[in-house]
């Protein structure tokens, strides 16, 4: 007799009953992977009055929808998500379950698996199902969940499989996976969980909460334009903006700009900040370092200005500028308003 | 009253300054050619701790797991103004993942006995998975508070933090004791000259034996007199094997890692040929007209 392998599951984040990107870009490779592995698909949406969320994940292809709404499961804490979260495992063992790689997935999901002793890969860029000949333990692994992310600050891209029981646990980071277009037409299960909380998993209260949507939508960008280490400081980053500006672009940023306070974090591409696949990158000043382009490379065409010849990143461009940000974007602006 | 605040570190390569020579040919990391550093978000940890220690009274305990060497990253943080420090260590540690990681240091936290606060930077540079901090506050029955930037008040068992979240930032309040994570951001302090001075003495009791085994010392009641002796003046490491925390051997290292590497590749940046693209006025004016002809641009 062969085992029952679970389902495919996917944590659903929500900030005030919008879905995050992310969640629906793994509700997409979910889909994918439960296809591959013949079983469901299925969403875990938690939270407080969410029950317009759920034809939305119908829409993108979940077979069934876990919804636990309580009011103490509003705003987000760690400890009532982590204990319902595990209820449900307990109750359904699902073969995966994945998270987006984002601040509340990446304190989540550890918690969870550490309670459940299950492996857990963090910020994944791939995930394929496939065999593991595990040859040191001598044995074989079938139809598991590879797990491919970067590791050593990107140097190396490492596969993992987990080899104890299901879950095998991920998060993902937004923009990694493809979203594809939602099918209004298909329907699912809506399954309501009922929530019991002791008193010693709300000990954490929220006594403030500041929060806004993001100043800037990387991921959706046609075009983006980049500045680097190379800008030399914040006032200079105008110029950025400037060309950003006349193209009609959203403004992008190496870790080294972020790191140097000129530049919001929110605008950060590559391992640590956002994976980007825009039709065309600008990247101004920047050397090229594996972790930015770990988040870019996939772009479409990508203009590499930069002072020094020999950096990285004209290895990853389709045209490469060597020369003076500072002379060159000026040229840009003024080639471009002159053909447009 | 005083707290006991416990702060677990890790060193780690350097992985943002890699170098050709870091990489093996056979496409793995060659960790001896990377210099090994203070996990950065470590240091805001450890500097969390002093400012508690400075604000209310603490008692400041650094614990890490690593082979011998990393008692280095514990003269650091005595250096810095540690009280005490713990080198977890042992061949049957090797090979962890984060799930054996977080048990080994909670068989550490749990041998040292009560604390107020556990602290631990975000994440370290080698992995970046930021999952050792909240297995560990699971491991040890412990509510978490992640991505702590500052600490507002504490007292009456409890503690309030400001943290960051995405797009913003949230107060919390979590009685004590509780785990806390902590990111970059606030500004861990120099080594302090006269600490140094005191500190750079302090040795782990195997690396005592090592720089008497290099004076012919090698008898035992001497060195148990040694160790003896340096406790007394403040100075002994306390190094801990598998079997002193009492960790459970299908726990730890290897064994107790549900996750395995399959294969590892090496990053090779490939690309197309660039095209090169003179910083002229007619060189770029050229590129921006390509570009709008093949509609990527306007």
């Amino acid at each position: 007799m062969t085992k029952k392998i679970g389902n495919v599951w996917v944590f659903i984040e929500q900030e005030g009953g919008r879905i995050a990107d992310v969640s629906l870009e793994l509700v997409c490779k979910g889909r994918e992977l439960a296809a591959r592995l013949g079983v469901k698909t299925e969403a875990l949406l938690l939270g407080d009055r969410l029950g317009d969320c759920v034809d939305t994940l119908y829409a993108y292809g979940c077979d069934t929808v876990f919804l636990a709404e309580d009011k103490r499961l509003e705003p987000f804490t760690v400890l009532p998500f982590a204990k319902i979260i595990m209820g449900l495992i307990k109750e359904h063992k699902p073969n995966i379950l994945m998270f987006g790689a984002t601040y509340k997935g990446r304190e989540l999901a550890p918690r969870v698996a550490s309670e459940k002793l299950a492996g857990l890969t963090a910020d994944c860029t791939d995930l394929r199902i496939d065999d593991f000949d595990d040859k040191v333990n001598k044995k074989m692994y079938t139809g598991k969940l590879m797990q491919i992310r970067p590791a050593f600050g990107g140097n190396i891209i490492a596969t993992i499989v987990n080899t104890w029981d299901d879950p095998q646990m991920v998060t993902v980071r937004e923009g990694v996976m493809k979203m594809d277009a939602p099918d209004a037409s298909r329907a699912g299960r809506l399954v309501r969980v009922n929530v019991e909380l002791d008193e010693c998993d709300t000990v954490i209260k929220v006594i403030d909460r500041v929060r806004q949507d993001k100043s800037v939508n990387l991921g959706a960008a046609q075009i983006i334009v980049s500045g680097g280490y190379g800008v030399g400081s914040k006032d200079n980053f105008k110029l950025i903006y400037d060309l950003a500006e006349t193209l009609g672009a959203e403004v992008g940023a190496s870790r080294a700009a972020v790191d140097a306070g000129w530049i919001n974090h929110d605008h950060q591409v590559g391992q640590t900040g956002v994976t980007v696949r825009p039709k065309l990158y600008i990247a101004c000043g920047i050397s090229g370092s594996v972790q930015h382009c770990a988040g870019m490379d996939d772009s479409k065409k990508i203009i590499a200005v930069n002072t020094d010849p020999e950096a990285p990143i004209f290895s990853i461009a389709h045209y490469g500028i060597v020369g003076d940000l500072n002379v060159v974007i000026p040229k840009m602006i003024a080639a471009f308003k002159a053909k447009a | 009253m005083s707290y006991t605040v416990l702060v677990f570190v890790k060193q780690v390569p350097d992985t943002q300054n890699i170098t050709g020579e870091a990489m093996k040919p056979d496409g793995t990391v060659n960790r001896a050619a990377l210099p090994a550093i203070f996990n950065p978000e470590d240091l805001n940890a450890l500097e969390l701790a002093l400012q508690l220690k400075d604000r209310f009274g603490a008692k400041v305990i650094v614990g890490t797991m690593g082979p011998p060497a990393a008692a280095e990253v514990l003269r650091a943080s005595l250096y810095r103004g540690a009280d005490e420090c713990i080198l977890l260590t042992d061949r049957a540690f090797a090979g962890a993942d984060t799930l054996a990681t977080s048990y080994a240091l909670s068989c550490c936290a749990k041998k040292y006995g009560k604390f107020d606060l556990v602290l631990c930077g975000r994440q370290a540079i080698d992995g970046d998975t930021a999952q050792v901090g909240p297995q560990l506050a699971e491991k040890l029955g412990l509510p978490q508070l992640a991505y702590v930037e500052e600490v507002l008040e504490l007292g009456g068992g409890k503690i309030r933090i400001k943290r960051t979240i995405e797009g913003g930032y949230e107060v919390l309040e979590a009685p004590l004791p509780v785990l806390m994570t902590v990111i970059e951001g606030n500004h861990p302090r120099p080594m302090n000259a006269f600490r140094i001075m005191k500190y750079k003495r302090a040795r782990t009791k195997s690396e005592l034996a090592r720089d008497h085994a290099d004076a012919n010392y090698t008898d035992a009641e001497f060195l148990a007199e040694e160790v003896e002796n340096l406790a007394g003046r403040n100075l002994l490491i306390h190094e801990w094997s598998a079997g002193e925390v009492n960790a459970a051997p299908d726990r730890i290292g290897l064994a107790g890692s549900p996750t395995k590497v399959k294969t590892i590749q090496s990053v090779v940046l490939t690309g197309g040929e660039a095209k090169s693209v003179e910083p002229t006025d007619a060189g770029i004016g050229g590129l921006i007209h390509e570009l709008i002809e093949d509609h990527t641009l306007g």
